[in-house]
């Protein structure tokens, strides 16, 4: 057994190991399909107004737990449709991870592309900032900004494109300078071109692989972020919801209604399980050192 | 070295400036907490005088400069709700949070380390996918999803634990396992990957190839070397010991530091929350600290490519 | 000078060095004192051993660095800071050629658009006039415009470097500088690329800076020749007269490493050691730790580049300044 395994240890090109559990795979793309789907068209499959009260169907349960065809996934405690409300919440929680994460690589790429053409006192000030980011957990930074600034969904937003930016800003930074340093960047600044053409037409294409597998890890991680901080009552306030802020709401009904508290818990999880399955297969493929 | 430690240090120092600079611009900018903490029908001169007691009236670079001061001499001011010392109301937490989460991280170390070097050791078999499979869950699962599904289990349907409160040590089972949980997981991928990057290298080949055996090569050559990446993430969750239990302690009630900072930030309780900001960036960066010079010791590449 | 395109006067450029931790501090200097003047239509070549800051001279002159001393006039006016627009808009008037071309052509954009982006960056012309003017530069360099839809990795080396040269004409400069533009390429294809210089210098009558290691690829294209040594210039003429009567005893020593200019029977002079670090100059003249006809004074001495005869003829060497004061038929 321990000899095998050795034999297998030592073969390390990623040819020789066997496609692993691709059914998972598969299964996980196609959640994430389903999932950014439902998202995308939202307003066209909910089956009722999220915000309609049915008192008379208060805490009705799912299919499968004794509910009725009306209500799949059960109503919550005023007698809402939870399949409804959880649909708006995928599509709150994709559209605010995806405007974060745009909104942050925007900024990070930004600021990193301005400390690499500056240098000096700048380039070491946004590194301290950089520094200071990856420092801090980003909870702890979010919670404080978030309760003192308000809650709007906007400012929201905003404050979660914090999330991985000073990722952006690293990447962006070392990438411009190397490019500065020799080869095709000078090359056209040498043609008299503005810096601004130079990194948006030269650098940034140049550059932009990289950023977006950058951002196809920070979006999860940013949908994540958001679940926690709107579990806490601290995101996304009501009328709105989200993933996190149907948690914890449905918290006060654990023992009485759990389904209302496990439809979105299962939706979060298994969207962050999906994510992490197809970035492990993907490393596994394209990663030579079989990290 | 010494140079190499010292611009770290400096580095360190110049981290934890911006975070008070960051807490202060945030906290301050931010609202009249005189308008939060009494209530709107409270006369103008309470008012005024609530903001001349905190030091709210005066102009923001003499506030600034004042909280410097007052950081230096080790007091960070009352707290608004309680009017007591907000660094005590703040370190009288610290031991409740570290009853969780060194538990906890115990519980990251024992599961997380062999799972992650058996794993290796045997990539590919159904061990390592079990492994992997479980690992990617556990971190993958929101902590406060994982641990809302334990009182599910544990305190709603088998009735065995209490779902929150801190009052006896059954109390710290559920958080502790939810803490845990989560770290193994992210402990137990990093400790496979360093090890597995360790076995692809030439010289562990070479000394198998040479007849030494495979246990020997193992324990002699691969894990000393594999343990050096993992300085970096066990650091790493020495210093989120504090920081990382917020939303499990909210979950669980357990009133640590975590909740303290949720409950001082509902509250606007600046001084509080500037604290535990102050706290909790004095022992990430501390940690951050001791890993880069343990580092150094360890690696001397690092020492020396390092220190541009 | 009057009227010259280019006049360099007292150059000089440093580079700090990183030394150890609690070492001194030391520098580089890379350029030491040159003055260089260029009239319109010359090529002048640049002469020199790896790392003797012929390089470093070419970005001087065309103002991508600031020197530390003296100043570079272009067409009579100083040139402006690289950061100023005045700057950006003279590229369209003086361009530079590098030694490889694939680092200086963008990865992901086809050739035809990078040969029109100074016409672009420059705004000269719109699309459609621009879009002829790059075929004809294509054309200019040899190349179709099927070559001009490709991307530079898709290209040979030789074809590379004419979309280097293609672009660098394309808002007709006066003035080119190209830095070893022949030395990454095959021997074969030297020759061609040369002659398309060649071409190009008669066509145009292009002002030419021509930075290179090798004397032979210097000679064919230059009216004059200025050899470097250790961040100064030691001798500077017409390239016949430098070819054919070297003066300084390291332009020997260049010259004679030339199979077709070495008279037949006459030694090759091999130089004895490297050059010297360029951050611990020897005292005196440069040359001296290895010049084969050092004298005394030449170590403690500098020699000044001063003039030799007619034809604007220079060199920095005590010898070659003592055999020219001595009176005709002496010997």
């Amino acid at each position: 057994m321990l000899q095998q395994s050795t034999s297998e240890a030592l073969t390390s090109k990623p040819t020789s190991t066997r496609p692993r559990t691709p059914l998972l795979v598969h299964m996980a793309l196609a959640y994430l399909a389903v999932f950014v789907t439902t998202a995308a068209v939202a307003q066209f499959i909910i089956p009722y107004d999220p915000a309609a009260i049915d008192l008379k169907a208060r805490l009705s349960p799912p299919i499968g737990w004794g509910g009725s065809l009306a209500h799949p996934f059960g109503t919550d405690e005023l007698g809402r449709d939870m399949l409804s409300r959880l649909v708006l919440s995928i599509q709150m929680s994709v559209s605010i991870g995806l405007g974060a994460t745009g909104l942050g690589a925007m900024v990070g790429t930004s600021l990193g592309f301005i400390a690499a053409h500056l240098r000096g006192w700048i380039e070491q000030a946004i590194l301290a900032l950089i520094d200071f980011q990856a420092t801090m957990p980003f909870l702890i930074l979010a919670l404080a900004v978030l309760a003192f600034i308000g809650n709007s969904l906007a400012v929201f937003v905003c404050l979660l494109a914090l999330h991985g930016w000073e990722r952006y800003a690293r990447i962006a930074r070392s990438l411009a300078i190397s490019a500065n340093a020799q080869g095709y960047a000078s090359a056209v600044r040498q043609l008299g071109a503005h810096p601004l053409h130079v990194y948006w037409r030269h650098i940034l294409p140049n550059v932009a692989a990289t950023l977006i597998v950058s951002m196809t890890i920070s979006f999860p991680e940013i949908i994540l972020v958001e679940s926690g901080l709107s579990f806490l009552g601290l995101g996304v306030q009501p009328p709105s919801t989200s993933l996190g802020a149907m948690v914890g709401y449905g918290r006060d009904y654990l023992a009485r209604a759990p389904w209302v508290l496990m439809m979105p818990s299962l939706v979060i999880s298994l969207m962050a399980l999906s994510v992490s399955l197809i970035g492990d297969w993907l490393r596994d493929r394209f990663d030579g050192t079989l990290r | 070295m010494a140079w190499f430690a010292l611009a770290r240090f400096a580095r360190a120092m110049i981290t934890i400036l911006v975070v008070v600079g960051f807490a202060f611009i945030v906290l301050r900018l931010s609202g009249d907490p005189a308008l939060e903490i009494l209530s709107n029908d409270a006369p103008p001169e309470a008012r005024d005088a609530f903001r001349s007691a905190f030091g709210l009236d005066q102009p923001i670079w003499v506030q600034f400069f004042d909280y410097m001061t007052r950081i230096a001499a080790g007091n960070l001011g009352n707290s608004m709700r309680e009017g007591r010392n907000a660094l005590a109301v703040v370190i009288e937490r610290i031991p409740i949070t570290l009853a969780l989460s060194v538990p906890a991280f115990l519980i990251n170390v024992v599961i997380g380390i062999p799972a992650g070097i058996l794993a290796a050791l045997h990539r590919n078999s159904l061990l390592d996918r079990g492994v992997m499979l479980g690992a990617v869950a556990g971190f993958t699962i929101p902590t406060f999803v994982l641990g809302l599904l334990l009182v599910l289990v544990f305190s709603v349907q088998l009735g065995w634990l209490p779902s929150g409160g801190a009052r006896s040590w059954h109390h710290a089972i559920l958080p502790v396992l939810t803490l845990g949980a989560g770290g193994a997981a992210v402990l137990a991928r990093y400790t496979r990957s360093a090890m597995l990057e360790v076995l692809g290298q030439p010289y562990i080949r070479t000394a198998h190839v040479k007849g030494v055996p495979w246990r020997l090569v193992v324990y002699r050559h691969a894990l000393p070397n594999a343990a050096i990446p993992m300085v970096t993430i066990i650091g790493f969750m020495l210093g989120q010991l504090i920081a990382g239990a917020v939303l499990v302690e909210s979950v669980f009630a357990w009133p640590g530091v975590g909740r303290l900072l949720v409950a001082s930030v509902v509250s606007r309780d600046l001084p509080v929350v500037q604290c535990v900001l102050f706290l909790i960036a004095v022992t990430m960066v501390t940690s951050n600290l001791l890993v880069d010079l343990l580092y150094g010791l360890l690696d001397p590449r690092i020492r020396r490519g390092g220190q541009a | 000078m009057k009227g010259a395109l280019l006049l360099a006067e007292g150059l000089a450029k440093a580079y700090p060095l990183r030394g150890g931790l609690f070492a001194r501090r030391s520098q580089i200097l890379a350029v030491n004192g040159v003055s260089v003047s260029l009239n319109k239509g010359e090529t002048l070549g640049l002469v020199g051993e790896s790392g003797c800051g012929k390089s470093t001279l070419g970005r001087l002159l065309l103002g991508l660095e600031k020197p530390d001393a003296g100043c570079v006039t272009f067409d009579n006016e100083v040139m402006p800071s690289s950061k100023a627009a005045a700057w950006r808009r003279l590229r369209a008037r003086m361009q530079l050629v590098y030694q490889d071309p694939l680092g200086a052509l963008d990865a992901r954009l086809s050739v035809a658009e990078q040969v029109g982006e100074p016409l672009v960056i420059h705004g000269i012309g719109g699309p459609a006039k621009r879009k002829a003017r790059v075929l004809a530069l294509l054309a200019l360099v040899g190349l179709s415009e099927q070559h001009g839809a490709r991307l530079p990795h898709e290209l040979s080396g030789g074809q590379r470097q004419r979309v280097v040269l293609a672009r660098a004409l394309a808002t007709s400069p006066d003035l080119l500088v190209c830095d070893e533009p022949i030395s990454a390429l095959d021997v074969s294809i030297q020759a061609q690329v040369i002659n398309l210089f060649m071409d190009i210098q008669q066509k145009f009558g292009v002002a030419m800076i021509f930075i290179s290691h090798d004397l032979r690829a210097i000679r064919q294209i230059s009216q004059r020749i200025a050899v470097m040594y250790l961040g100064r210039i030691v001798e500077e003429g017409i390239t016949d007269d430098i070819l054919h009567a070297p003066l300084h005893p390291y332009t020997r020593a260049l010259v004679s490493a030339v199979p077709e200019v070495r008279k037949p029977r006459a030694r090759r002079t091999i130089l004895a050691g490297d050059p010297p670090n360029p951050a611990d100059r020897p005292d005196g003249c440069e040359f001296h730790p290895r010049c084969p006809v050092a004298m005394s004074t030449c170590s403690n001495l500098k020699p000044l580049l001063l003039g030799s005869g007619s034809r604007g003829r220079k060199v920095a060497c005590h010898l070659a300044a003592a055999n020219a004061s001595q009176p005709l038929g002496a010997h």
